[in-house]
């Protein structure tokens, strides 16, 4: 899942190989090493989770009747049709408004276009979660806007598809906002000088130019719908679908075959998007030629001023949904004493954990960043330029792609089941901390790697062929041309596998062990535990985190910028 | 510079790991308790045993009972303590508890531990199951006050009970244990079927029901009586009531898990579990201890719920858990949707 998208892959340069003998064998080495974390991490759980689809609890190979006794249980059958409808239903919902948001940021005058842009991205930081607690207290039974709903109750498919509006609303509106400002202004004034009026030049201009990010868009939005666990989990209510299923019959009922089956068919639709969206992509890569003319918009207040308006009710709603939950999260006793405290912050009163697992997720998402992004930038830049094209380098390469189609429920379950086998003698991780950083790492691994292979695509090869003539080993070209060079893409890196591995609950909820319990998973279970203020609290703390994260990353991006970057502009 | 501030970044993220390396005996306890007793459980038995650590892992009773079984062959837990009976003796009818008698459990009253020699496990406390009742959601919605499990039947609840689903939830179970025990087995499900038009939600954990009554999100919450008893102290305004036509009840233990590998510090454990001082620990929120004379210093219990508790054989509903809970999930889990 692109659970933040940063950018896509640019067009390929031929690589330039280092030419030492030793040199090449240790680079070699290294590719080696990334294909065995991917390995480990990836594609060996994935087999086993397979395997045991096909398996009885003793281990009997059954062939299909497990799927058999899928398709045959009402209740499983109708949790597909559910996860399916409700995420059509918000694609149908996001989609637009998410275009009309990204056309004002892209193609009108408005003021204040930074400041929708950082807001717009408030959902990223936060756990998905907590749009659905804040739903509680607007819509629930007590809630305060509970006469909108008109005798109809949140808890179900009304409050999923509110609050994945909420969750989902940046990535659509991030990737049309990259598909509309890559526009070619020529278009426009031939369209002009034809004498189309507007609305022609939307339908015949503007639409097709953006239709494969349309595409895009839509895809990624339903399987975040599909494969999302927080938000059914919180308010689903007794209304059932496949994530919140996965989860019943692994950790309820114990069933790991039957979770396999159930989690194969929820890589079913997360596959068909991915390959949907890799079409739309090589498509859309194809839509600008060099000779275009970048489109800047005149202001014309007819357009200009009903799009700030929308601009202000969606950037209204996504603050508004945030205050209620840290609002919600000092309430006393909601609904009857609405005086403030802090005691829904002090966590050891809701859950064995306390604070501790806020501790525990800093420390997992900080290694992640740190470990993760050396990883695959190193890997990146291995598979671009260290080694030259080879069957190993191709297998690296799609493994590196594959995490974008594997939803958090199904990773995190084929960990169990491959770590936890008594045969696996890496057993001794489960539960620890390193398992969890792994699993974050490779869950959302695709992203960081295709910023990675951007990145460094921007670098002329020409630097790593004069320090292989002037006889400079690889690896020093590498630490003091390309990573300095590339920092900024780095950072990018780190900041979104730290993000992401802060506010994640689908695979580590598989995986964590007694000291090891991540905030996010603290949330669920105050949830369930019916404590709203307390999980809304911790949503909160993560958010936090996230957030100053990502000051720091603005913070420090112009230092960074003015040590390794100056070279870029002309004196 | 970049290489300084990796290798700073590095060690700091690794330095609390290396910390924890500890000289006591590490046991993974296994709970169903609520959450606020974990800490003050933790504590006193720690500051008891000096040499021992506990990292507890905790979960609905289902879900930890769930997660022992199918841990089985590779058990992770070294004890259990603060588990459902019902859930303990089918473990020992999978031979899955290490028999040993705790030094002084010959004490606890005789239905509060296992009736074999070694023991497989003894008990800590009784709970029952209770309603609460929210009182002003109560006066809005005109909704009439029950005192049987039969009044909850009435139409006017329509939407307005939550309840703990008893696959996950111990107190779900207690509660459908209870039923049977007092009305009969196929009277129950007959009563569950018609209580299952007024149920809005079957809720993952036994406290929920409560909680989610006294923040008035529904009226009438079926939960634990423990959680009443604490919300009503904490200002919610909710009534316990306990019905008069029988409670089921469910008693809370500790057992030593076969196959662990810390065996003399599960038996310390064991031993301090049954002890004056864990009981009085114990007595801070349930008001009915294994121990005999122990003053339970937990308040505003209903007085009069000791009499109407069921008469029930927790060894044979612990034989039928498994089906008792599978016929439950085919007749009320599947069903979807919040009607309204």
């Amino acid at each position: 899942m692109p659970e933040a998208p940063l950018g896509g892959a640019a067009a390929l340069p031929s690589p330039v190989r280092p030419r030492a003998a030793l040199d090449a064998l240790l680079l070699r080495g290294g590719l080696w090493v990334a294909a065995a974390v991917l390995a480990v991490g990836l594609v060996l759980p994935l087999a086993t989770l397979l395997l045991r689809a096909f398996e009885d609890q003793a281990g009997q190979f059954v062939g299909l009747a497990n799927f058999a006794a899928y398709v045959t249980t009402p209740a499983l059958l109708g949790a597909a049709w559910n996860s399916a409808w409700t995420a059509a239903l918000t694609t149908l919902v996001v989609v637009p408004t998410a275009f009309l948001y990204a056309y004002a940021l892209t193609r009108s005058c408005m003021p204040l276009k930074g400041l929708f842009r950082a807001i717009m991205l408030i959902p990223v930081l936060a756990p998905s979660l907590l749009p659905a607690l804040a739903l509680i207290y607007l819509f629930g039974n007590q809630g305060m806007l509970r006469g909108l709903l008109m005798g109809e109750s949140i808890y179900g498919p009304i409050g999923i598809v509110i609050a994945q509006c909420f969750y989902c609303f940046p990535h659509a509106a991030i990737i049309l906002a990259v598909a509309l400002s890559t526009t070619d202004a020529r278009l426009y004034e031939a369209a002009e000088a034809l004498r189309a009026g507007r609305l022609r030049i939307f339908a015949t201009v503007t639409l097709p130019g953006a239709r494969y990010g349309l595409v895009s868009a839509a895809v990624v939005v339903f399987t975040l719908v599909v494969t999302d666990f927080g938000i059914p989990k919180v308010i689903g209510g007794q209304f059932p679908v496949l994530a919140t299923d996965v989860y019943k019959q692994v950790v309820g009922l114990q069933d790991f075959n039957m979770g396999a089956v159930v989690g194969i068919v929820l890589l079913l639709p997360a596959v068909g998007a991915f390959l949907l969206d890799r079409w739309a992509q090589g498509k859309r890569a194809a839509t600008l030629s060099g000779r275009a003319v970048a489109y800047v918009p005149r202001p014309r207040r007819g357009r200009d001023l009903p799009l700030l308006g929308l601009c202000l009710g969606v950037a209204a709603v996504l603050v508004g949904i945030l205050a209620i939950a840290v609002w919600g999260s000092l309430i006393r006793f909601w609904p009857y004493t609405l005086s403030l405290t802090l005691d829904n912050y002090d966590f050891a009163r809701f859950d064995a954990t306390g604070w501790d697992s806020l501790l525990v997720s800093v420390r997992m998402a900080a290694l992640a960043a740190l470990l993760g992004s050396v990883l695959v930038f190193c890997t990146a830049w291995l598979l671009e330029r260290g080694t030259p094209p080879s069957r190993l380098g191709g297998a690296v390469r799609f493994a590196a792609t594959l995490p974008l189609a594997v939803p958090g429920l199904v990773l995190g379950l084929a960990f169990i089941l491959f770590f936890n086998h008594p045969a696996n003698p890496l057993g001794f991780v489960y539960g620890t901390l390193a398992i969890l950083v792994l699993n974050c790492v490779v869950h959302f691994y695709t992203v960081a790697h295709l910023t990675a292979v951007t990145a460094i695509r921007q670098l002329d090869p020409e630097f790593e062929a004069v320090s292989a003539s002037l006889k400079v080993p690889a690896w020093v070209t590498f630490g003091r041309v390309t990573v300095p060079i590339c920092l900024p893409a780095i950072l990018d890196i780190a900041v979104y596998l730290f993000v992401n591995t802060m506010t994640t609950v689908s695979a580590v909820i598989f995986l964590y062990g007694p000291d090891t319990k991540p905030a996010s998973v603290a949330v669920v279970h105050m949830d369930e535990a019916g404590q709203a203020s307390a999980a809304a609290a911790m949503a909160v703390c993560i958010l936090g985190v996230t957030l100053s994260a990502k000051l720091l990353q603005v913070a420090t991006g112009g230092l960074v910028e003015r040590a390794t970057q100056r070279w870029r502009r002309r004196v | 510079m970049l290489r300084r501030m990796l290798v700073l970044a590095l060690s700091l993220a690794l330095a609390p790991l290396a910390a924890e390396a500890q000289q006591r005996t590490r046991l993974t306890v296994y709970t169903a308790l609520e959450n606020e007793q974990l800490q003050p459980l933790k504590q006193a038995a720690e500051a008891a045993l000096r040499d021992i650590e506990i990292a507890w892992v905790r979960d609905s009773t289902g879900v930890i009972t769930a997660r022992l079984v199918a841990e089985r062959q590779n058990p992770r837990a070294d004890v259990i303590w603060g588990l459902s009976v019902f859930s303990l003796l089918q473990m020992e009818g999978l031979d899955m508890l290490e028999p040993y008698t705790p030094r002084g459990a010959e004490a606890l009253r005789p239905n509060f531990r296992s009736d074999r020699s070694p023991m497989t496990w003894t008990g800590m406390d009784a709970f029952v199951s209770a309603i609460c009742f929210n009182t002003v959601v109560a006066q809005q919605r005109n909704l009439p006050r029950p005192t049987t499990w039969a009044d909850l039947l009435n139409p006017a609840f329509r939407g307005q009970i939550v309840m703990p689903n008893p696959n996950s939830s111990g107190t779900g179970f207690l509660t459908i244990a209870g039923w049977m025990g007092s009305m009969g087995e196929q009277p129950a499900w007959d009563f569950m079927t018609r209580l299952h038009e007024n149920v809005q939600v079957y809720t993952h954990s036994g406290s929920a029901p409560c909680n989610n009554a006294a923040r008035g999100e529904y009226g009438l919450g079926i939960s634990l009586d423990m959680r009443a008893v604490t919300l009503k102290n904490q200002g919610a305004p909710i009534e316990i009531i306990v019905p008069t036509d029988g409670v089921g009840f469910d008693m809370e233990g500790t057992a030593i898990v076969r196959g662990t590998r810390n065996l003399d510090a599960a038996k310390k454990l064991a031993d301090w579990a049954v002890s004056r001082a864990a009981m009085e620990l114990y007595g801070r929120w349930y008001a009915v201890l294994a121990l005999p004379g122990v003053q339970p210093a937990v308040r505003g219990y209903p007085s009069e719920f000791e009499q109407r508790l069921v008469n029930q054989d927790f060894r044979s509903i612990a034989a039928r858990r498994d089906q008792i809970l599978r016929d439950w999930a085919a007749r009320f889990d599947g069903k979807s949707a919040p009607r309204n």
